[in-house]
């Protein structure tokens, strides 16, 4: 330790050798009253209070000792460890929390991400099967329609036939009126279906 | 100085019994001096007893100051003496505490200074190095006395270094006292002598010493200032050489 140096030595020799000086001549003046009056001695060194400094001292420093090693500085030494160990749990705590914390955010982002992923799902289905549906209708009525054109059309033709046959019927009989107008003598009814048919083949 | 104006500034170191106290032919009255030890231990007890009666985890300003005190003392010991030094706390506690609160309560006006007698801070002093030597002799045996016997040193040098070292040693108690008494009795009788020239000046009449007694006033309110810096440091300077002395008793080989 470099505070044992002699420099506090020296000079403490300094003081010593004063002091004492100081001191003996302080008991001198003391021991001789009748030189100086009452202000002989100067009272730190005055001798006569010696015994009753040093008890009080001791009765007082004493029961400060006692004072500071059985009562404060354990309650002292207890309060500032209870201390280190409440913020070191606490600390401990909020870590654990922190993590926890962290841990609940990782899980609601993946169960967030899952439930977007099965959204996607749900609606791509419903898309299809929408789709699907519409498609089927969209058949359906076309087969339907087709069908409906068919019959149109089968009626049609028939309708044409057998609007041809009366046209062909009615052509024989007009043949047969004229025939029978200019020649005056109606063809007989075969002849004049023969020759509607001719006619109506070749155009 | 001031014996004109009838101001003595050694009067604040008289010794007045409160109580006469005779037991056996031996004066043990309790004086101003055991009043002020007696205040002193009941300020220090109040801050450290009161003050850590709450046991609060979030410290009140008493509380916060009993802390700081303990592990100011605690960190300094750790620093000065490792871990082990701790066996003493309770001691260089009760010394650190026990002389600041005599520098600093000395310092109010119409106080009195405990560690401006002498025979306060011998004692003090002589107690410290009695438990640096039966805590070293009693711990380490001959092994103690190897403090004196420095390492390293050629033989016929040897002699002159051991007796250098005893006289250091031996010296130790009487610096340690009379650095702190000197420190305390100085500032003391140097406040006393501007305060009374204050006095003096103001009741001498003269228009021109109304004029510079503001001047010894200053002083005397800077020089509080600087007893307070001291009073702080001497109670510092007298743990922590307790504490490298007590290093000695528990580390002597070195």
């Amino acid at each position: 330790m470099p505070v044992r140096s002699s420099g506090f030595a020296r000079q403490g020799w300094l003081l010593a050798v004063g002091s004492f000086a100081t001191l003996a001549a302080g008991a001198a003046q003391a021991a001789t009253p009748g030189l100086s009056g009452e202000k002989a001695s100067f009272p730190p060194f005055d001798p006569a209070h010696f015994a009753s400094n040093l008890f009080w001292l001791a009765v007082t420093f004493a029961a400060l000792y006692w004072l500071m090693s059985k009562v404060a500085l354990p309650r002292l030494g207890s309060i500032l460890e209870e201390r280190a160990e409440t913020i070191g749990r606490d600390l401990d705590q909020a870590t654990q929390m922190q993590a926890k914390a962290e841990d609940m955010a990782q899980a609601y982002e993946k169960a967030l991400a899952e439930a977007r992923k099965n959204a996607q799902g749900i609606a791509q289905t419903a898309r299809e099967a929408g789709a699907k549906a519409s498609d089927a209708q969209r058949h359906a009525t076309e087969a339907e329609l087709a069908a409906k054109m068919a019959q149109a059309e089968a009626t049609i033709a028939k309708t044409k036939t057998k609007a041809m046959g009366n046209v062909r019927d009615l052509g024989s009989d007009i043949a047969v009126a004229i025939v029978a107008k200019l020649t005056g003598q109606a063809p007989s009814a075969s002849e004049a279906s023969a020759a509607v048919d001719q006619a109506l083949t070749h155009g | 100085m001031a014996a004109g104006g009838g101001i003595d500034p050694i009067h604040q170191f008289h010794i007045a019994p409160i109580v006469e106290l005779k037991p056996f032919g031996i004066d043990l009255s309790f004086t101003n001096t055991s009043l002020w030890m007696v205040i002193v231990l009941a300020v220090v007890s109040a801050i450290m007893i009161y003050g850590s009666s709450q046991r609060a985890v979030v410290p009140g300003r008493l509380q916060s100051l009993a802390e700081m005190a303990y592990e100011f003392v605690a960190s300094t010991m750790t620093g000065v003496m490792g871990k082990d030094g701790l066996k003493f706390f309770p001691f260089v506690f009760s010394l650190f505490m026990f002389v600041l609160a005599s520098n600093l309560l000395g310092l109010l006006p119409g106080s009195f200074t405990v560690t401006s007698q002498i025979i306060v801070t011998a004692a003090l002093a002589l107690l410290v190095m009695t438990i640096v030597v039966v805590y070293g002799v009693v711990k380490h045996g001959s092994h103690f006395f190897g403090l004196f016997v420095p390492s390293g040193v050629p033989g016929w040098l040897l002699p002159f270094m051991v007796l250098i070292e005893a006289v250091s040693f031996l010296s130790r108690p009487v610096s340690l006292s009379l650095r702190l008494f000197g420190n305390m009795l100085a500032g003391h009788i140097a406040l006393k002598v501007f305060g009374g020239f204050v006095v003096v000046l103001l009741g001498s009449g003269a228009a021109l010493n109304y004029a510079i007694a503001p001047l010894p006033l200053l002083l005397a309110v800077a020089l509080t200032a600087l007893e307070v810096i001291v009073g702080i440091l001497q109670a510092y300077v007298f743990a922590i050489l307790t504490c490298v002395y007590l290093n000695d008793a528990l580390h002597p080989g070195h």
